[in-house]
C-alpha cells in the first residue's frame, strides 16, 4: 500500500461549533481521515455545502470550500466539477438541505453521473431551525411542526437514489469511524456520482433516532457490514445470514437448516439495482439495517462526457477561435 | 412599368405559424442586406405551441425593414403585407400604410378559412375596408401546378408556399434571386430535392408577378448609399449576446461556461452557445432555473467565465443564487431576455418590466451592476463589456435584453477582437500565497480572485457574512455596517463611459430619455422631429448601475425631459431616486409590441408644446 504524504491534520481547521455529542463531530474526523489515507492534496480538494447544521462543515476544512445557500450545494458542486474536473469534490448535506429544498438537485446530480462525493447527514431532524421534522421522519413523528404527528411518510434516501438510476450508494454511522472512513474512500474512487448516507443522531432534538446501530454492539445485533464479493452475513457470533426468498429477502439462522453455501453473496457491481435496493430498504427488528457499501457500478460521468466531447467535436469542426467562428457565417462585404 | 426609388420600405410576411414567414422573411432580409442594404427585422410570432391551422391566433409574421441608409427599426407600418390566409389579413392589415401593396394567397380566403378568421361576410377586403393595392394571386394552386410532376405529397407541396409569395417580393424589389437560390441551396444541403422544388416555386413567383405585372402600378428599388466599408453578416440579438460572452471568455483566456434552463425569449443563447464546443464552450442545461444560476456560481468558482441565461419568470428563481454571487464576489453575468410579465405574462412579447427586480429585487444590500442592450448588433459590445465588468470587479453583472433585441437582427460589422479592450481579472499573485485570505482587494475594490488548484491559496467563501480581513464568519455589527458599504461602493465605483447625447445636444427644447432596446425607435423619432425643424435631443441609456458620471448633467441640462419606456414608469422612478428634483415628463406603454415611432413622435411634440 502506498503511504500517503498527508495526515488528518493537514486536513484539519478551526474549531466546531456543533453541540457536544452531535453525530457531526465524528463525521468530521473520519472525513480529515479518509481525505489524509486517499492522498490527494488539500489544494485539490473542494467541500461544498449548503444550509443546515452539516452544512457549517466545510468551515473546518483546510480546503477549498464553499457554504453555499440552501438546497443548492448539488447545483453547485455540479458546476464546480464540470469547469474543474481536476478538483476532487465533496458535497455536504443534510436531510433538510438534500431531499427537501434541494431534492430536485440531488436526483439530477446522481441521474448525470457527474463525478462528485454526496454525503447525506441522515438525522431525521431539522437541528439549526430548532426541532421541526423532516423529509426522513417517519411517520406520525412528534415535533415542534408536529405536535400532534407527522400524517405523511419519509422518502428512503436509497430509494431516492436508485430511483435517480444512482450507480453508488453506501451508509455509515456517524461513531463508527472505521466504517465511515472505508465508505468514503470507497466513494471517493467510485467514478461519477457516489452517495453516502451517515446516520447521527441530533442530541438536542432526536437523540437516539438510530440508537439500535449507534454503538458498537448495537450494530453487531442490528446491523450488516456488507463487502462486495462476501457472503451477507451477520449477528454477534455471526450466526444468521441473509437468503432469497421468492422476491424478497430472509433472515437464517446458520447450522439450522442453512450453510454458508445458501447465503448470498453481496455483489455491488451488479447493474440490475433490484436487490441493492432490497438491502437498503431493510430495517428493524426484523432485519438488519445494511451498512457498507451497497452499490458500486461504473458508468461513463457527466464531466467526462462533457469534457470528451468538447474535444472529439474540436477536432472534427475547422473553427477554434472568435474570429474564426465570424467566418462561418454568411458574410458579405461592403466596398 | 414605373420603377420608383425608395430610400427605405418595409415589407411584412405573414401567415399561419406553419407557413415558413419566418424563413421568407430572413431569406429577403439576407438578400437585402447582401446587396448592401441596412436592415433591421423583427419576428412576431405566437406563444401558442401551434394554434389551430388557419386561425386568427395563430398567425405569425416577421417584419424587415431595408433601407439604403442606416435603419434603427424594423419600421411603425408596411409598404408591403404579405398575408397567406383569411386570418393573416385580418390581424395583419392594421400594420400596412395607405399606400401599401397587398399580397395575399386568394385559395385560401374560401368559405370555411373566412369563418375561422372571424369575418362575416364573403368579402373580406370590403369588410376591412382596403384601400390599397391588392395582389390577389392563387398562390396554393399555383404551386400545386408548378409540384405537380415532382411526385412530392401534397402536405411537401404546400409547405413550398412561402418561396412563391417570396419569389413575388423578389419581383417587386427588383431583387436578383441568384442569392436566394444559393441560400435555399445551403439550407436544404441534405436535401438536394427540396431545395429544388422550393427554388422552382420562388422562380414561379417571380415570373408570376414579372409576367402580370400583377395589379400593380410600381416596382421598388432600394439603392445602397453610405455603407462602412467592411465585413457584415446578419445577426440576431440572441446570438450577438452568444458572440459578445464568446469573445470575452477568449479575451480572458477563461473556459466559457453557461447554466441554463430553456425559456422563451433567451433558449437561443443556448442553443447558440451549445454548438461552439470547438471553442471550449460548456454548457449545462439544468433541472430549473435555480440550478442554472448555481451550477454557474460553482463554475464561476471553479474559474471559469460563468453566464446564466433566462427570461421572465427565470430572473426571480435565480434571485437567491445571484444573491450568493453577490456576497462571495464571484464574477458571474446573468442574461435576462425580458419578456412580458408579471408571471408567464406574455413569453414572446417584449417589455422592459424587469429594471426594478435586477436593481433591487433581492434580500439584503444587494449592490448589482446593469447594463441594458440598445439593439440586436448591439447586444454583442453589451455581453462583451458586462463579462468585462465582472471578471474585473468580481461581482455579478445583469445583463438585460429583451425579446425585441434578441429576436430581432440587423447588419453587423464583423468586430476584429484585438480592437477590444482587455480583460484582466484579479488574479492572486505569487507573493500573497499562505498569506491569501478572500477579501483582500486591489485599487478598483475587487477581491483577488483565488482559483482552485493553487497550492497555498485555500480560502473559503459563503452566503454568510464574512470579516473582511480573515474572512472568517463574522456576526460584528460593525464588519457587516463596513462590508455592505464596501460591497456597494465596489459598484458604485464602476468605469462607465458617459451617455452620449444626439440631435439638437446644445439647445434642444425637449431632451428624450431612454434605456435599451428601444433605441432605435427613440432614436427615429427624435430625427424626424429634428427633419421638421423641432430641437429635440435623445440621451439613450446602456449602462443602468452604474449610471454613467455625467448623468444629472445631461438631465438638468434641458428645459423639458421625457423619460420613454416600455413600462410605467421605472427607469424615471430610478432616475428620479437618484438625481434630486428630477421631475421629467412620462412616455409608458406595456404592450408588449415595439414603439410605434409615429406614436413616439405625435406624443413628444404634445410635450413641446404643453405650456409647464
Amino acid at each position: 500500500m502506498v503511504m500517503s504524504e498527508y495526515t488528518a491534520k493537514d486536513f484539519k481547521k478551526g474549531q466546531p461549533r456543533w453541540c457536544p455529542g452531535c453525530g457531526d463531530h465524528f463525521f468530521l474526523a473520519s472525513l480529515h481521515k479518509a481525505l489524509a489515507e486517499l492522498g490527494v492534496a488539500p489544494h485539490n480538494t473542494a467541500v461544498i455545502s449548503g444550509i443546515g447544521c452539516s452544512s457549517r462543515l466545510p468551515y473546518y476544512m483546510n480546503t477549498y470550500a464553499m457554504q453555499t445557500i440552501h438546497g443548492r450545494a448539488a447545483a453547485i458542486s455540479s458546476g464546480f466539477k464540470v469547469a474543474n474536473p481536476d478538483i476532487m469534490v465533496w458535497q455536504i448535506s443534510g436531510d433538510g438541505d438534500g431531499l427537501a429544498i434541494g431534492g430536485n438537485h440531488f436526483i439530477h446530480a446522481i441521474r448525470r453521473n457527474i463525478d462528485i462525493n454526496i454525503v447525506l447527514l441522515n438525522n431525521r431532524i431539522y437541528g439549526l431551525t430548532k426541532g421541526q421534522y423532516s423529509p426522513t421522519s417517519p411517520r406520525g413523528f412528534v415535533s415542534k411542526s408536529s405536535p400532534y404527528g407527522t400524517v405523511e411518510d419519509p422518502f428512503c434516501p436509497a430509494e431516492l437514489c436508485f430511483g435517480a438510476r444512482g450507480r453508488f450508494f453506501a451508509r455509515a454511522v456517524a461513531t463508527d469511524a472505521p466504517g465511515t472512513i472505508a465508505v468514503l474512500k470507497a466513494a471517493a474512487k467510485h467514478k461519477g456520482a457516489s452517495v453516502c448516507e451517515i446516520l447521527q443522531n441530533c442530541v438536542i432534538f432526536n437523540d437516539g433516532t438510530h440508537d439500535s446501530v449507534y454503538n458498537k454492539e448495537g450494530r453487531a445485533k442490528n446491523a450488516i457490514y456488507l463487502e462486495h464479493g462476501k457472503p451477507m452475513i451477520f449477528g454477534e457470533n455471526k450466526e444468521y445470514g441473509l437468503v432469497q426468498e421468492g422476491f424478497g429477502l430472509k433472515v437464517v439462522k446458520l447450522g439450522e437448516g442453512y450453510s454458508e453455501k445458501d447465503i448470498l453473496v453481496h455483489n455491488a457491481h451488479s447493474e440490475d439495482n433490484t436487490l441493492h435496493l432490497k438491502l437498503a430498504l431493510m430495517e428493524g427488528p426484523d432485519f438488519p439495517i445494511a451498512l457498507g457499501v451497497i452499490r458500486d457500478v461504473e458508468a461513463p460521468t457527466y464531466n467526462d462526457s462533457v469534457h470528451e466531447q468538447l474535444k472529439s467535436v474540436s477536432e472534427q469542426k475547422s473553427y477554434h477561435n472568435f474570429q474564426e467562428l465570424l467566418l462561418t457565417n454568411d458574410i458579405w462585404e461592403v466596398k | 412599368m414605373n420603377i420608383i426609388d425608395k430610400q427605405q420600405v418595409v415589407v411584412r410576411f405573414s401567415g399561419d405559424s406553419g407557413d415558413g414567414m419566418q424563413l421568407a422573411g430572413n431569406i429577403f432580409s439576407t438578400i437585402s442586406a447582401t446587396i448592401g442594404n441596412d436592415i433591421s427585422t423583427f419576428p412576431d410570432y405566437p406563444a401558442d405551441i401551434r394554434a389551430p391551422q388557419g386561425s386568427l391566433t395563430g398567425v405569425s409574421g416577421f417584419q424587415v425593414h431595408v433601407g439604403a441608409n442606416k435603419v434603427f427599426t424594423p419600421g411603425d407600418k408596411c409598404d408591403v403585407l404579405v398575408a397567406m390566409n383569411a386570418a393573416a389579413l385580418k390581424t395583419q392589415y392594421q400594420f400596412a400604410r395607405p399606400t401599401a401593396c397587398i399580397i395575399i394567397d386568394i385559395d385560401c380566403f374560401k368559405a370555411s378559412d373566412l369563418e375561422k378568421a372571424t369575418f362575416k361576410t364573403d368579402n373580406p377586403i370590403e369588410e376591412l375596408g382596403i384601400k390599397q393595392d391588392v395582389i390577389a394571386a392563387p398562390i396554393t394552386q399555383m404551386v400545386k401546378d408548378c409540384l405537380a410532376d415532382t411526385g412530392m405529397d401534397n402536405k411537401s407541396v404546400l409547405k413550398c408556399r412561402n418561396m412563391f409569395a417570396l419569389g413575388l417580393v423578389c419581383w417587386l424589389f427588383n431583387r436578383d434571386l441568384k442569392l436566394a437560390e444559393t441560400f435555399l441551396r445551403e439550407k436544404f444541403a441534405k436535401k438536394p430535392q427540396l431545395a429544388e422544388a422550393n427554388i422552382k416555386v420562388l422562380l414561379a413567383g417571380y415570373d408570376y408577378g414579372h409576367n402580370t405585372h400583377a395589379s400593380v402600378y410600381h416596382t421598388y428599388r432600394v439603392e445602397t448609399k453610405n455603407a462602412v466599408p467592411g465585413k457584415y453578416m446578419d445577426i440576431s440579438g440572441n446570438k450577438a449576446t452568444a458572440y459578445g460572452l464568446i469573445a470575452a471568455a477568449e479575451k480572458a483566456g477563461l473556459q466559457l461556461f453557461l447554466g441554463s434552463y430553456p425559456i422563451t425569449p433567451a433558449t437561443d443563447i443556448l442553443h447558440e452557445l451549445s454548438k461552439h464546443k470547438s471553442l471550449g464552450v460548456i454548457t449545462v442545461q439544468c433541472e430549473d432555473e435555480i440550478s442554472g444560476c448555481a451550477t454557474a456560481i460553482g463554475a464561476s468558482f471553479a474559474g471559469a467565465l460563468a453566464v446564466t441565461s433566462t427570461s421572465g419568470p427565470g430572473i426571480c428563481l435565480k434571485s437567491e443564487a445571484m444573491n450568493l454571487a453577490v456576497i462571495t464576489e464571484l464574477p458571474l453575468v446573468i442574461v435576462d431576455v425580458q419578456r412580458g410579465g408579471p408571471s408567464t405574462g406574455l413569453p414572446t412579447k417584449s417589455e422592459q418590466t424587469d429594471l426594478l427586480q435586477v436593481l433591487f429585487g433581492r434580500n439584503g444590500e444587494s449592490p448589482m451592476p446593469v447594463l441594458a442592450a440598445t439593439s440586436p448588433t448591439q447586444c454583442f459590445d453589451a455581453a462583451y463589456m458586462a463579462s468585462k465588468i465582472a471578471l474585473e470587479y468580481m461581482t455579478p453583472v445583469v445583463l438585460l435584453t429583451d425579446a425585441f433585441v434578441a429576436n430581432g437582427s440587423g447588419a453587423w460589422r464583423l468586430p476584429e477582437l484585438e480592437n477590444y479592450p482587455t480583460i484582466l481579472p484579479p488574479y492572486v499573485s505569487s507573493e500573497m500565497k499562505d498569506s491569501y485570505t478572500p477579501y483582500q482587494r486591489n485599487s478598483k475594490g475587487a477581491r483577488y480572485w483565488a482559483i482552485p488548484g493553487q497550492e497555498g491559496f485555500m480560502h473559503i467563501l459563503g452566503g454568510l457574512e464574512k470579516d473582511g480581513n480573515t474572512g472568517a464568519i463574522s456576526t460584528n455589527p460593525d464588519n457587516h455596517d463596513k462590508m455592505c458599504r464596501i460591497r456597494a461602493q465596489k459598484v458604485a465605483n464602476i468605469e462607465v463611459p458617459d451617455v452620449q447625447v444626439e440631435g439638437c445636444v446644445d439647445d434642444a427644447d425637449l431632451l428624450i430619455v431612454g434605456f435599451g432596446g428601444t433605441y432605435g425607435h427613440l432614436y427615429s423619432a427624435m430625427q424626424e422631429m429634428c427633419q421638421h425643424g423641432e430641437r429635440v435631443a435623445l440621451a439613450h441609456f446602456s449602462y443602468l448601475n452604474p449610471l454613467p458620471k455625467n448623468t444629472e448633467e445631461v438631465l438638468k441640462k434641458y428645459k423639458k425631459v421625457v423619460v420613454a419606456e416600455q413600462n410605467l414608469g421605472q427607469f424615471a422612478a430610478y432616475l428620479k431616486m437618484k438625481i434630486a428634483g428630477f421631475d421629467p415628463y412620462q412616455f409608458n406603454e406595456v404592450k408588449g409590441q415595439p414603439f410605434v415611432v409615429s406614436e413616439l413622435v405625435e406624443a413628444f411634440e404634445k410635450i413641446l408644446s404643453n405650456k409647464k
